[in-house]
C-alpha cells in the first residue's frame, strides 16, 4: 500500500451519542453521551463487561439497531460524512463497502447452506459491481491474504468444513473485501482458543498495517485490548469512565472501574515465587478502595489421596462402514494417569479437543472408560459401585444459564442431589438449602424464587452451592469461570478458594484460561489430542515449560502489559490438530521423563521437531 | 454422490419391506380370505366355488411358491386381477393415479405459491395487519374440512357464478380446457388447507432464522433486501417447510377420497375405498403398494432435496 492511499482515508468521529432502547415503560437509555475519534491507521478498544453498552455502540455505527424501538442521537461521522442522517439506501452502501464489523460467534456467522467462496464473493459484487467471475479470482486472493491454505480448492466449501479459528478468517475476508476504512472487530476472539486467538490479532494487526484501515475493537478482555489497541475507552453501564491511551492507563488508571477491571485481569507470572493458589484482590467499583487479599493457608495433604486415575482411555467410532467396521475413531482420551490430593487443586489446560473435558466426564462416571482405571477414595469405580461413588465428586459446568432447570425453583435445585439419592427429609432440605445459599454468599431467601432472575455470577454461586449438597470431596469445575465477566470471574474463583480452606476439597479445575489456572491451582496437567504432554507444580510448569506444546500455550496468552507487546512474527498459522484417526491407529508408545520432582514431562514425538 | 447412492439403496430395501408385509397380510388375517369374501350374505359360502376361487388367487399352493410368484409379478408390474370383475388390477391403477397425481401436483402448486411468499412476508412484517389477517385466515382455512369447502366451492362457482362445471371427469386429450377447469376446483379444496399448512411453517421458521448470527452478517455486508431474503433467510428457512410439505402430500396419496368423492373425480383413493367395500384383495394390495412405493419415492425426492438445500446433509 502507498502511503497516500492511506492517507486518503477517514476516520472515525463519534460525539455526544446517546442510544435508548424502547421498553413496556418508555425509553431506557444504555449509551450516555459517548465521544471519542478514531484516526485512519489507529486501533480503539471499548472496553466493558456485558451490559456496559460496547456492542450496542458498534452496532449503532452500522445501522443495525431495530430502527423502530431504538433512539440514537449525536453525531457519528465518517470523514465528512454524517452517519446518523444517512438514508437507508446510503446506509446500505456503506455497510461492507465503508464499514466492515466482524463478530463474535465464528461457528455461527456464516450461513451454514452458502459457501464460503460465495459469502465472500457475494459483499464484492455488491459494493464493486464486477462479475461473477472477476469477485470469485478476488475472494481467492482474500482467502490467500487471510492464510487460509488451499484457498482457490476450499473456495466452494461449506462453513461446516472449517474450524472455528478459519471461520473467524473467513468473516475477515468479508469485512476486507472492499478494504473499508473502519473496521468493526465486536470481541472477535472470545470464543477462539488461545493460540488461534494469538493468530487473529495477529492477523488483524497485520492487515491493519497494509490498507491503513482505522480499527474499533470491542472485548472485555484487558489482555487482548494491551495486545492491540493504542487507546481506550472504557465503559460501564452505558457511560464513558475512562478514556486514554492504552499505556497511560494501564500505568495510572484513575476511576475505580478501570482499576477493578484491570486488577482481575489475571497475570501470567504474578504468582511466581509462590506454591499456594491466591485470591484476586477485589475492588469495589464505588470506593475504588481493594479489599484486602487474605494470604491462604496451605490446604494440601498428601497423605490422602482422593482421586486416583491410571492409564484412562476413551475413543469413540465417528464412521463405520456398512458392515460394522470402524474406519476412523476419536481418541478422545489416551493413556491418562493422574492423582489428586485432599485440598489439592489440579488443572487440567488444553485446547478444543484436547480431551480435557472428556477426561472430567470419564472421573465422574458420565463416561465409560474403553480402557484403565478410577480410584476415588481408594475405591474403584465399577458398575455396582458408580452411583455410590458419584456422591463424592460433583461437577460445576461452563454455561451457569443452561445448567439450572428453569423450572426449579433455587432451593429445589440445589436439593435435587438429596432428593435423587434420598438423604434428607422434606424439612432438612429447606435449611441445607438455606445454609448452602450463605456459605456462597447469597442470601437464604432467593430459595423460592427462579434461576431466570439472577445474573450470570449468581447463577454459577447456585450452581456451586448444588455440588456443595452431596458434601463431595472431589469437585470437577469444567469451565467453570470461563463464561463469567472478569470482575465476576474473579469473586466465583475467590469463593472457590474459600471453599477449599474451609472443606479441604479437591478441585479438578479444567480450563483453557492459563492466567485463571496460574491463580488457582496447586498442579498442572496440559493435554493435546487426548493426552498428557506436561504435569506438575504449578510454579515449575510455569517457570519452567518444557513441552513445546506447553510453551506454545504460554506464549499465546495476550500479556495485560502494553509495554510487553509480543513479537508478532513468532506466531505461527498451525491449525490445531484433531484427534481423529484411523481405525487401524495404534497410539505410539510414549515416555515421560522427570524434569524436577514431581514435573513429568512427555518426550515430544518426531511432529515437535522443529 | 455417495450419500445419495445410500439413500437410494435404503429405498429399495424398504420397498421390498412393504412389498412382503403387504403379501403376508393376507395370510395373516384371521379366517380364510376367500371364505370372508364369499360369506358377506350370512350363509356359509359354497365349497366348490371356495375352492375354485382359491386356486384362481394361488392361495392353495405352498407359500414361499406363492412369494416367489408375486414378487415376478411385480416386476413385470403385474398386480393380479380384480375378483369383481376379472380386469386388471394394473391397468385399472395405470389409469386412475395419473389423474390422482395431477390432482395433488395442482394442489401442491397452489399451497406453495400461496403459503411460502405469504409466511415470508407475515414473518418479516410480525405484529403487522397483514400479519394478523393471514393468520386469522390460515388457521379458518386449516380447519375447515374438504368436503364443506368443497360443496362451499360448488355453490360458489358452479351455481351461483356458473363458472364451472359441479364435477364430473374428462380426458384431457378429449378437451384440455374443461379437462383444466374440472381439475381446478378439487385442487382448490386441498391446496387452500394445505397453503394454509405451508403459511404456518414457512412463517414460523423464518422467524426462527431471522435473529440469526449470520443474517446480521448478510446485513453487515450491506447486501440488498432481495439478496438476503433469497440467499441467507429462505434457504435456511426453507428446510423444515419441505419436511413437513412431503409429510402432507404423502398422505394425500391415499387420502384424497372425500375430495373425489365431492367432485365425482375417479382417482386412485376411490379405487381404494371401493376395493376395500368389495372385499377385492388384489385391488387393495395394488393399490396399497403403488401407494407406498410412492410414498417412498417421495421421501427418497426430499432427502436428495435435503441434500441439495443443506450441505451439512451429504454425508
Amino acid at each position: 500500500m502507498s502511503i497516500s492511499e492511506t492517507a486518503t482515508k477517514p476516520g472515525l468521529s463519534i460525539s455526544d451519542l446517546n442510544i435508548s432502547f424502547r421498553n413496556k415503560d418508555g425509553w431506557t437509555s444504555v449509551v450516555r453521551s459517548l465521544g471519542f475519534d478514531i484516526a485512519p491507521g489507529e486501533t480503539v478498544a471499548i472496553v466493558g463487561e456485558s451490559g456496559s453498552g460496547k456492542s450496542v455502540t458498534a452496532l449503532s455505527l452500522l445501522g443495525l439497531l431495530p430502527q423502530q424501538s431504538t433512539r440514537i442521537e449525536g453525531s457519528i461521522r465518517l470523514g465528512d460524512k454524517e452517519l446518523l442522517s444517512l438514508s437507508p439506501k446510503d446506509l446500505k452502501a456503506l455497510r461492507g463497502n465503508e464499514i466492515a464489523m466482524i463478530f463474535q460467534e465464528p461457528m455461527t456467522s456464516l450461513n451454514p447452506t452458502m459457501c464460503i467462496g460465495e459469502q465472500i464473493a457475494e459483499s464484492i459484487i455488491a459494493h464493486r459491481g464486477i462479475s461473477k467471475s472477476e469477485a470469485k479470482v478476488e475472494a481467492i486472493r482474500l482467502m490467500e491474504k487471510v492464510h487460509i491454505p488451499s484457498a482457490a480448492r476450499r473456495y466452494s466449501e461449506y462453513p461446516h468444513q472449517f474450524s472455528g479459528g478459519m471461520r473467524q478468517r473467513v468473516m475477515i475476508a468479508i469485512a476486507l473485501a472492499c478494504k473499508p476504512a473502519l473496521l468493526i472487530a465486536d470481541e472477535p476472539t472470545t470464543a477462539l482458543d488461545v493460540t488461534i486467538q494469538a493468530q487473529v490479532l495477529n492477523l488483524i494487526k497485520e492487515l491493519q498495517e497494509e490498507e491503513g484501515m482505522a480499527v474499533l475493537f470491542i472485548t472485555h478482555d484487558m489482555g487482548v485490548v494491551a495486545e492491540v489497541a493504542d487507546r481506550m475507552v472504557v465503559m460501564y453501564r452505558g457511560d464513558v469512565v475512562e478514556e486514554g491511551t492504552t499505556t497511560e492507563i494501564f500505568a495510572n488508571a484513575r476511576h475505580p472501574y478501570t482499576k477493578a477491571l484491570l486488577s482481575a485481569v489475571p497475570q501470567l507470572g504474578s504468582m511466581s515465587g509462590s506454591s499456594d493458589p491466591q485470591p484476586f484482590a477485589i475492588y469495589d467499583i464505588n470506593t475504588g478502595l481493594a479489599a484486602e487479599a487474605s494470604v491462604l493457608k496451605s490446604t494440601v495433604d498428601t497423605s490422602e489421596i482422593l482421586l486416583d486415575v491410571k492409564d484412562l482411555s476413551v475413543r469413540f467410532p465417528v464412521q463405520q462402514t456398512i458392515f460394522g467396521k470402524v474406519t476412523a475413531r476419536v481418541h478422545a482420551v489416551e493413556n491418562v494417569s493422574l492423582t489428586l490430593a485432599r485440598g489439592e487443586t489440579l488443572a487440567i489446560v488444553g485446547e478444543s479437543g484436547s480431551g480435557k473435558s472428556t477426561t472430567g466426564k470419564l472421573i465422574t462416571g458420565l463416561l465409560h472408560p474403553t480402557a484403565g482405571k478410577v480410584e476415588i477414595c481408594g475405591k474403584p469405580m465399577r458398575q455396582d459401585t458408580r452411583q455410590s461413588l458419584s456422591r463424592s465428586v460433583q461437577m460445576i459446568f461452563q454455561d451457569p444459564f443452561a445448567s439450572l432447570n428453569p423450572r426449579l425453583t433455587v432451593g429445589r435445585a440445589i436439593t435435587e442431589p438429596l432428593r435423587i439419592h434420598k438423604l434428607a427429609s422434606e424439612k432438612e432440605q429447606d435449611e441445607i438449602a438455606a445454609s448452602l445459599l450463605t456459605r456462597v454468599g447469597l442470601s437464604p431467601e432467593i430459595a423460592k424464587r427462579y434461576p431466570h432472575e439472577f445474573s450470570g455470577g449468581q447463577r454459577q454461586r447456585i450452581c456451586v452451592a448444588r455440588t456443595l449438597a452431596l458434601k463431595p470431596s472431589v469437585i470437577i469445575a469444567d469451565e467453570a469461570v470461563s463464561a463469567l465477566d472478569v470482575s465476576v470471574k474473579a469473586q466465583v474463583v475467590n469463593l472457590l478458594l474459600e471453599l477449599q480452606q474451609e472443606m479441604q476439597l479437591g478441585f479438578i479445575f479444567i480450563s483453557h484460561d492459563m492466567a485463571v489456572v496460574e491463580r488457582i491451582s496447586h498442579r498442572v496437567a496440559v493435554m493435546y489430542l487426548g493426552e498428557i504432554v506436561e504435569i506438575g507444580p504449578r510454579a515449575a510448569i510455569f517457570s519452567n515449560p518444557v513441552h513445546p506444546y506447553t510453551r506454545r500455550l504460554i506464549e499465546a496468552v495476550p500479556v495485560p502489559d502494553p509495554s510487553r507487546r509480543r513479537d508478532r512474527h513468532k506466531i505461527t498459522d498451525s491449525e490445531i490438530r484433531s484427534p481423529v484417526r484411523p481405525g487401524d491407529y495404534v497410539p505410539p508408545a510414549r515416555t515421560y521423563r522427570e524434569v524436577s520432582p514431581g514435573h513429568l514431562v512427555q518426550d515430544a514425538g518426531p511432529e515437535w521437531a522443529a | 454422490m455417495f450419500w445419495f447412492l445410500r439413500r437410494g439403496i435404503a429405498s429399495l430395501i424398504m420397498l421390498w419391506v412393504i412389498v412382503t408385509l403387504v403379501f403376508m397380510s393376507i395370510h395373516f388375517v384371521p379366517g380364510d380370505p376367500v371364505e370372508l369374501l364369499l360369506s358377506q350374505d350370512g350363509g356359509s359360502a359354497d365349497p366348490a366355488t371356495v375352492q375354485m376361487i382359491r386356486e384362481d388367487l394361488g392361495l392353495n399352493r405352498p407359500i414361499v411358491e406363492q412369494y416367489v410368484e408375486k414378487l415376478k409379478g411385480l416386476a413385470s408390474f403385474d398386480l393380479g386381477r380384480s375378483m369383481v370383475d376379472d380386469s386388471s388390477v394394473s391397468a385399472e391403477i395405470a389409469r386412475r393415479l395419473p389423474r390422482t397425481l395431477e390432482l395433488i401436483g395442482l394442489a401442491a402448486l397452489i399451497s406453495l405459491v400461496i403459503g411460502v411468499p405469504a409466511g415470508i412476508y407475515a414473518a418479516l412484517h410480525t405484529g403487522r395487519s397483514f400479519d394478523r389477517a393471514a393468520s386469522y385466515v390460515a388457521g379458518f382455512a386449516q380447519g375447515i374440512p374438504v368436503f364443506v369447502l368443497g360443496t362451499l366451492l360448488i355453490l360458489v362457482f358452479s351455481q351461483m357464478l356458473k363458472l364451472t362445471p359441479a364435477g364430473g371427469f374428462v380426458a384431457f386429450s378429449q378437451a384440455p380446457g374443461r379437462h383444466m377447469m374440472l381439475l381446478l376446483m378439487p385442487s382448490l379444496s386441498i391446496g387452500i388447507g394445505l397453503a394454509a399448512i405451508v403459511f404456518r411453517i414457512t412463517r414460523a421458521s423464518t422467524l426462527e432464522v431471522l435473529p440469526l448470527d449470520y443474517v446480521r452478517t448478510a446485513r453487515a455486508k450491506g447486501l440488498g433486501d432481495r439478496r438476503i431474503v433469497l440467499h441467507h433467510i429462505l434457504r435456511n428457512a426453507l428446510i423444515p417447510v419441505i419436511t413437513i410439505f412431503a409429510l402432507q402430500i404423502g398422505s394425500l396419496l391415499g387420502g384424497t377420497v372425500l375430495v373425489e368423492y365431492v367432485f365425482n373425480w375417479p382417482g386412485l383413493s376411490g379405487m381404494l375405498v371401493s376395493g376395500v367395500n368389495a372385499r377385492d384383495y388384489p385391488t387393495v394390495t395394488g393399490v396399497i403398494l403403488v401407494i407406498s412405493a410412492l410414498f417412498i419415492g417421495l421421501n427418497f425426492l426430499v432427502d436428495v432435496l435435503y441434500g441439495l438445500t443443506d450441505p451439512r446433509v451429504r454425508k
